[in-house]
């Protein structure tokens, strides 16, 4: 009796330590955040959706500020030759990079999947710019991208397109009415 | 009613603004950023040209004024006389006279026109950049929405000099600009050097400037650019010629390595925030050529474009909220925490 209590209470401090660490591995949280509540604002690659359309209203629309903005369009062509966008993807026709004034989008051509694809960088050799350029450039960036893809109105369009023209397709107009309401009825 | 000034405060200072108009026309004459206070042949053909066509345009006006006030006065004696004098024709003797009186003005008119174009076509061919001499020194500028580009050429590309906003020339050397503008049409005005020259983008510009004496002549942009035309300055330099390639000779070293902790953490920070995507800071990986070159940057007296004195303060100012200082400009703002300022702004300030 005297030599086992010493021996068990040694074997349970031994069992003891071993059990701890496995506290931590077996821990579980159950109050997470709802699901509708969790990163609303990214950008959507897939139109397809598990169950029958939602019918609740459409999800606030990100519009690209610069769309319309005839200066902001301008200094996105600046910023797209002086951050060396051309290096990859020259004047939209592509080379190293896809091309960009074409109507194959790899990652979307909305306002939001573009500021995604240039701040996040993509696969294969797109860069990340986070933290590089700020945010409203990169939105000047998307605007004029989307400019030379023909999805941008004419009229705000860089006047001295020294490069290449991108005159306003016929599909353009119904592209933009048709981008828009997807857009916005999409949960 | 007392003597003296009922009102005093506003009297005194009504005369002290009759006082400041002439002053302020005084000062034309001197100062770093005037054609009447020439430094070089060129500006000083120029001043000559003023100065002739001042003094014969001055000549024509008091003629003209004269004759105008000698009809007026004869006008009103005839009507004194009778009024039958204005109502009938003048004689036939008066009639011819006037003609011929006419017809002198006429010639003097078109002869003295003629004189100031060939006084004009003689300066224009005496400050003509086909003066140069081959082997002059050259610089290529290039206007930039809103600060100056200067770069010294040099047959061996290890030796072209890059800075921005401040030249460096020698004194009593022709100097050789070729102009161009990266963006919108600028120009170029140092009015002690030369009058001005448009920077057109796709085109190269030819000036040919030289200081007679050491100073420091300060320019600006002579054509509207765009929200920050007016604060877009320039200096030039003018040194003797050993002064002058001692600071070539500075110039062309890359940037000083950071010499203490509190400098590397500063250069590191440089390489990782969004600065080296605009600027270029010779001997690190920076190389972008959008914004000015930083090598040397504690060399140089004002920061942008001449708007502020480089300082500590000025530059921490600068770099937080460029917007502030010069609303419009293409450097964003920089988000810092004070230790990561303050690091960055010790690395900048090693960079003489």
């Amino acid at each position: 009796m005297k030599k086992t209590f010493p021996r068990l209470s040694g074997l349970c401090a031994v069992m003891l330590a071993l059990a701890l660490p496995g506290c931590q591995r077996e821990e579980r949280t159950f109050r997470e955040l709802p699901s509708a509540t969790v990163r609303t604002g990214l950008p959507r690659q897939s139109t397809l959706r598990p169950g029958p359309p939602a019918s609740v209203g459409p999800g606030p629309a990100v519009r690209a500020p610069y769309d319309e903005n005839a200066y902001g369009i301008t200094q996105g062509q600046r910023l797209y030759q002086q951050f060396n966008c051309v290096g990859c993807h020259f004047h939209g026709g592509g080379g190293i990079g896809p091309p960009l004034m074409d109507e194959q989008w790899i990652y979307g051509s909305d306002p939001e999947n573009l500021f995604a694809t240039i701040v996040e960088g993509r696969p294969n050799g797109m860069p990340s710019f986070a933290g590089k350029i700020p945010d409203h450039q990169v939105w000047m960036i998307v605007s004029y991208v989307r400019s030379m893809g023909r999805l941008t109105p004419k009229a705000p369009a860089p006047a001295r397109s020294d490069h290449m023209y991108s005159g306003e397709s016929p599909q353009a107009s119904e592209q933009g009415k048709v981008k828009g309401q997807a857009a916005e009825h999409l949960p | 009613m007392r003597g003296g000034f009922r009102n005093g405060g506003e009297d005194s200072r009504a005369s002290l603004w009759s006082l400041a108009t002439p002053v302020a026309l005084l000062t034309g004459f001197g100062g770093r950023q005037s054609a009447l206070n020439p430094a070089g042949p060129q500006a000083a053909r120029i001043e000559d040209l003023w100065w002739l066509m001042v003094w014969v345009c001055t000549g024509v006006f008091v003629l003209v004024m004269a004759a105008l006030v000698g009809a007026m006065v004869k006008g009103r004696r005839r009507a004194r006389a009778g009024s039958d004098a204005l109502i009938l024709p003048p004689p036939p003797e008066g009639e011819r006279r006037m003609t011929r009186v006419v017809a002198a003005s006429l010639g003097v008119t078109v002869v003295v026109l003629f004189g100031l174009l060939v006084a004009s076509i003689a300066t224009g061919r005496a400050t003509s950049p086909l003066q140069a001499p081959e082997d002059a020194l050259t610089v290529k500028v290039t206007g930039h929405q809103w600060w100056w580009d200067f770069e010294y050429e040099d047959p061996v590309p290890s030796r072209i000099v890059r800075t921005a906003n401040e030249m460096h020339i020698p004194v009593g050397m022709p100097v050789r600009l070729k102009m161009t503008s990266a963006d919108v049409i600028h120009s170029f005005w140092v009015p002690s050097l030369h009058g001005k020259l448009d920077l057109i983008p796709g085109r190269i510009g030819d000036l040919l400037i030289q200081a007679d004496r050491p100073g420091v002549f300060r320019g600006q942009c002579a054509e509207f650019c765009g929200h920050q035309h007016s604060h877009m300055q320039l200096l030039v330099i003018a040194e003797p010629p050993e002064q002058f390639e001692a600071w070539r000779a500075r110039q062309r070293q890359p940037a000083a390595p950071p010499r203490t902790p509190l400098e590397a953490r500063g250069q590191r920070l440089f390489l990782s925030l969004p600065c080296a995507l605009c600027h270029a800071i010779q001997g690190t990986d920076a190389g972008s050529r959008v914004g000015p070159d930083l090598t040397h940057l504690a060399s140089r007296r004002t920061i942008a474009a001449g708007m502020l004195p480089n300082n500590r303060g000025n530059l921490g100012g600068w770099i937080l909220d460029p917007q502030q200082v010069k609303p419009g400009n293409l450097m964003p703002r920089t988000n810092l925490r004070s230790e990561d300022l303050h690091a960055l702004l010790a690395y900048l300030e090693s960079l003489r």
